[in-house]
């Protein structure tokens, strides 16, 4: 199962980075005469308000979408793990400063402090990736400082102290890849999150600006359809969230087994 | 090297734990000092002062004229080229995601000037002086065996050609055979290569076999010290005496005389005055409330009782 | 003189990933009544799991392939899990090794005892209670009816090994199975904890298996030994005899290997390594280790008679 997962990823990925080369049509330009067709052969996932070729927009709609989950979660991964591991090798006034900062960040629903941080900075994209990126940076600085609270009561720890290693290279030499693969997982499924928050986003407007493509912006659109009755509007884009993000927790689960250190070497 | 310390890890304010009290000992070079007691005698805090990985409250720990534990953190970092540990749990004490190589190779590589060929090459002597093949440089841990890994961490500690090995009970996660080979192991460098080692255990027979000095300490303190075999066969102090008793000794026809000690052990919290073992010794007297001499009683062994 | 305890071509395998391990090999010994009897092996040697086997606590991957567990006139391997029910606990009872994880943490170690009494003895509740104390009592803990009343994590390793043999003998047992009971422990408790053993065991008849690799423990506690390497036990003498005048290879290798505090001894680690136990080899699993190994080991070890009461597996030592 998880290879599916690992297939369909690739599928989105190769699929969204070759877009502009592969696809048939211009996910932009609009094209009135053939508005709201229903999937046919000329158009596979039929054509949207604009007329529109679905496929392709969705196709391009990738693009955005895992662009904006990678640099978010690249962002709250690498932040969120330094400060955990700082805060829980060191503990006392560090750990209660960082930790209290996470608090006040947790605080909020994360979602709606997405929306927040976004209307604050604009709709721009790199300001959604940054809204994203501080939602889930507490996420991760709560795993890797129990970890490393975990791993620092290790004998192992103590030895890299009295073989000669000075403090900074034992938080990150030795001790933070002990406390990765569970944030490997944790970042494959928050990926999916922040597909859903890209795309929720979106939805009520506050995300990507049309006529940019976008999973979230193309289901909100066809949503209004639905009792029309032009089902394929909404029905692929919202498909296609469905299908990345679960893919993304499958090949998580995987990643996981597959980063014991017990499969090193062999 | 001398080691005088008192070091308190605070329990709970202002209640103080006495892990260890007026600790003075020594080592020579190429000497092997066992250092025995039961739990809560304070043998690992002790190890752990000598190496700084805790500081000791008061006192000094001074290591070939040097005073370590006036060094800044930098200097002591670099200390530690000289002064390396051997750990209990040989699986803990291994990263799980370095290699064989790896582990062995990074003290030299903090320490030394050495090339990464000649680095490499060391790593590939070290091995084989610890009975583990070269071959084994690339594996990880999870895929050794426990000998094997202790091995590993013999191999780290004497990396570097160390002055001082301090070894915390290097054999007590070992079974019975591994233990055997192990302490062999030991012996052999410390004939081949002139190892100091600080060997801490409540293994008493293995001390008997490896140590050419032995120190007893009961609740932060040191009660008796002596030649290995002067302990063994002539044990002064009640609480060495009382700890020879208790250990069976493979031969049933052996009837070992057995001093009891009454109660259990009292918290390194409320210490009693005078002699720790007070509460607890058979021959205890009323003099023994007061601050225990330190008497010599034959050439080499000293004992800290009042009744020697 | 029947034996209380007989096991008889006890066969254990575990069904791995990797394969069939051979665990245990047509295991066998016998115990008397009030007898203390050590088995003695290192680690991997089948002494634990031949325990459990006595019990009926094995679950798969393991499975006993073949054998006789012979006691009070019926083969324990033969019963139902219910008739079972009423021997664990009743007729025979066990103390494991790291008392602080076997005793249930969230119910008072007073409690743990009065349920085996209630249960096996049909004890009233308040009799229950009072006969847990006074177990905690004789088996030497102090203040008895305030310990009863806390909780495994509020007792020293001791104090929880002693919990463990009062559990053990509470029901008045006919045999109890002891295994490595003392590791973990301080020196002196552990002195404390086999004095314990030995009394109490004297005190109500109760037959002793001692499982064990300290050969100490063994001279010091058992009347008679039984000696197993790689799931095959080899040599069963009475105490003395073993040691004066051990006769398997594999026996006076190990007496060999071990350091002594009476004395400064030369040690020898037994040579070679213990088989895999995947692909054992044929006949005597010592032969690869053994100075006295001829062609006829790996048709295995016909069972002699040394003296009387004094038995071994080997090819190469005269019997009478």
């Amino acid at each position: 199962m998880s290879l599916g997962a690992v297939v369909v990823i690739l599928v989105v990925a190769l699929s969204a980075a070759a877009a502009p080369v592969i696809m048939p049509y211009d996910p932009d330009e609009p094209d009135a005469e053939h508005a709201l067709e229903r999937p046919s052969l000329r158009h596979w996932m039929g054509t949207d308000l604009y007329g529109r070729d679905q496929l392709t927009r969705i196709v391009h709609a990738g693009r955005v979408d895992l662009l904006v989950a990678l640099a978010a979660t690249a962002i709250a991964l690498s932040l969120g793990s330094v400060l955990g591991a700082i805060s829980g090798y060191r503990g006392g006034w560090t750990d209660q400063l960082l930790m209290r900062a996470i608090d006040t960040i947790q605080a909020f629903p994360s979602f709606i402090l997405a929306m927040g941080i976004a209307a604050a900075l604009g709709n721009r994209l790199s300001n959604i990736v940054i809204a994203i990126a501080i939602t889930h940076v507490p996420i991760y600085g709560r795993l890797v400082r129990g970890e490393m609270l975990r791993v620092r009561e290790m004998e192992y720890a103590e030895a890299a102290r009295t073989v000669g290693n000075r403090r900074r290279r034992i938080i990150f030499h030795h001790l933070l890849p002990n406390c990765l693969p569970p944030v490997v997982v944790q970042a494959t499924l928050a990926m999916g999150f922040a597909i859903l928050t890209v795309a929720a986003l979106s939805y009520i407007g506050l995300g990507i600006r049309p006529p940019t493509s976008e999973w979230g912006a193309m289901t909100a659109e066809g949503a209004g359809y639905i009792v029309s009755g032009e089902w394929w509007v909404f029905l692929f884009p919202g498909t296609a969230i469905m299908a990345t993000v679960l893919s993304f927790n499958l090949v998580g689960d995987a990643l996981r087994d597959v980063l014991d250190p017990r499969m090193k070497g062999v | 090297m001398h080691f005088p310390l008192r070091s308190w890890l605070p329990g709970r304010a202002p209640r103080v734990v006495h892990a260890l009290d007026g600790v003075t000992l020594h080592v020579d070079a190429a000497e092997t000092l066992g250092l025995v007691g039961e739990s809560g005698c304070g043998k690992s805090t002790l190890a752990r002062c000598v190496l700084r990985l805790i500081e000791p409250t008061a006192g000094r720990v001074r290591f070939e004229d040097t005073d370590l534990t006036a060094l800044g953190e930098e200097e002591m970092r670099r200390r530690r080229r000289d002064l390396q540990m051997v750990f209990q749990d040989p699986t803990a004490s291994l990263n799980p995601r370095l290699s064989v190589a790896a582990t062995v190779e990074e003290p030299l590589a903090l320490h030394t000037e050495l090339t990464t060929e000649a680095r490499r090459a060391r790593v590939d002597e070290v091995l084989d002086e610890v009975g583990l093949g070269a071959g084994l440089r690339d594996r990880y841990p999870h895929q050794l065996s426990g000998g094997q890994r202790q091995r590993v961490n013999i191999a780290r500690a004497i990396a570097t050609r160390p002055r001082l090995v301090v070894l915390d009970e290097p054999t007590s996660a070992l079974d019975v055979s591994l233990r055997a080979r192990v302490i062999l192991l030991l012996r052999e460098l410390k004939r081949r290569i002139g190892m100091t080692y600080l060997f801490i255990s409540h293994d008493l027979s293995t001390v008997r076999y490896l140590c050419d000095r032995v120190a007893v300490m009961y609740l932060g303190v040191v009660v008796e010290e002596a030649p290995a075999g002067e302990l063994f066969d002539h044990p002064a102090h009640p609480y060495t005496r009382a700890l020879l008793s208790c250990i069976p000794i493979p031969d049933p026809d052996a009837v070992p005389e057995r001093l009891t000690l009454t109660g259990e052990v009292p918290s390194p919290v409320d210490v009693p005055s005078g002699c720790r073992l007070r509460g607890r010794c058979p021959l205890a007297q009323p003099v023994c409330a007061e601050p225990v001499p330190v008497r010599l009683v034959a050439p080499g062994h000293t004992v800290a009782c009042h009744l020697a | 003189m029947t034996p209380l305890l007989a096991v008889e071509d006890l066969t254990i395998h575990f069904d791995t990933e990797d394969g069939v391990v051979h665990a245990v090999d047509g295991a066998a010994l016998a115990i008397g009544p009030g007898e203390v009897v050590g088995l003695v092996g290192e680690s991997g040697s089948g002494k634990s799991v031949t325990a459990l086997a006595i019990l009926r606590l094995l679950r798969p991957p393991a499975r006993v392939t073949s054998g006789r567990i012979r006691f009070d006139g019926r083969d324990l391997l033969a019963l139902s899990e219910e008739e079972m029910r009423a021997v664990r606990g009743a007729r025979i009872s066990m103390v494991f090794q790291s008392p602080r994880t076997s005793l249930n943490p969230v119910l008072p170690v007073g409690r743990q005892i009065e349920r085996l009494l209630v249960r096996h003895r049909g004890a009233r509740p308040a009799e229950a209670r009072a006969q847990a104390v006074a177990m905690l009592r004789e088996a030497g803990l102090a203040e008895p009816e305030r310990r009863a009343r806390q909780y495994a994590h509020q007792l020293s390793g001791g104090m929880c090994q002693r919990v463990m043999v009062a559990m053990a003998l509470a029901t008045n047992p006919r045999l109890l199975i002891a295994d490595e009971p003392t590791t973990g422990l301080d020196v002196s408790i552990a002195a404390q904890i086999l004095d314990l053993l030995r009394d109490l065991g004297r005190r109500t008849g109760a037959a002793i298996l001692l499982i064990t690799h300290d050969l100490g423990v063994v001279a010091r506690l058992c009347d008679r030994v039984v000696v197993m390497h790689a799931g095959q036990t080899v040599e069963w003498a009475p105490v003395r005899g073993l040691f004066h005048a051990p006769a398997h290879p594999y026996t006076r290798a190990l007496i060999r290997s071990i350091p002594r505090v009476d004395r400064a001894v030369a040690m020898e680690p037994i040579a070679g390594v213990v088989p895999s136990l995947l692909a054992p080899p044929p006949g005597c699993r010592f032969a690869s280790r053994c100075d006295l190994v001829r062609t006829q080991c790996a048709a295995g070890a016909p069972v002699r008679t040394v003296e009387a009461e004094h038995r071994v597996a080997c090819v190469a030592v005269a019997g009478v």
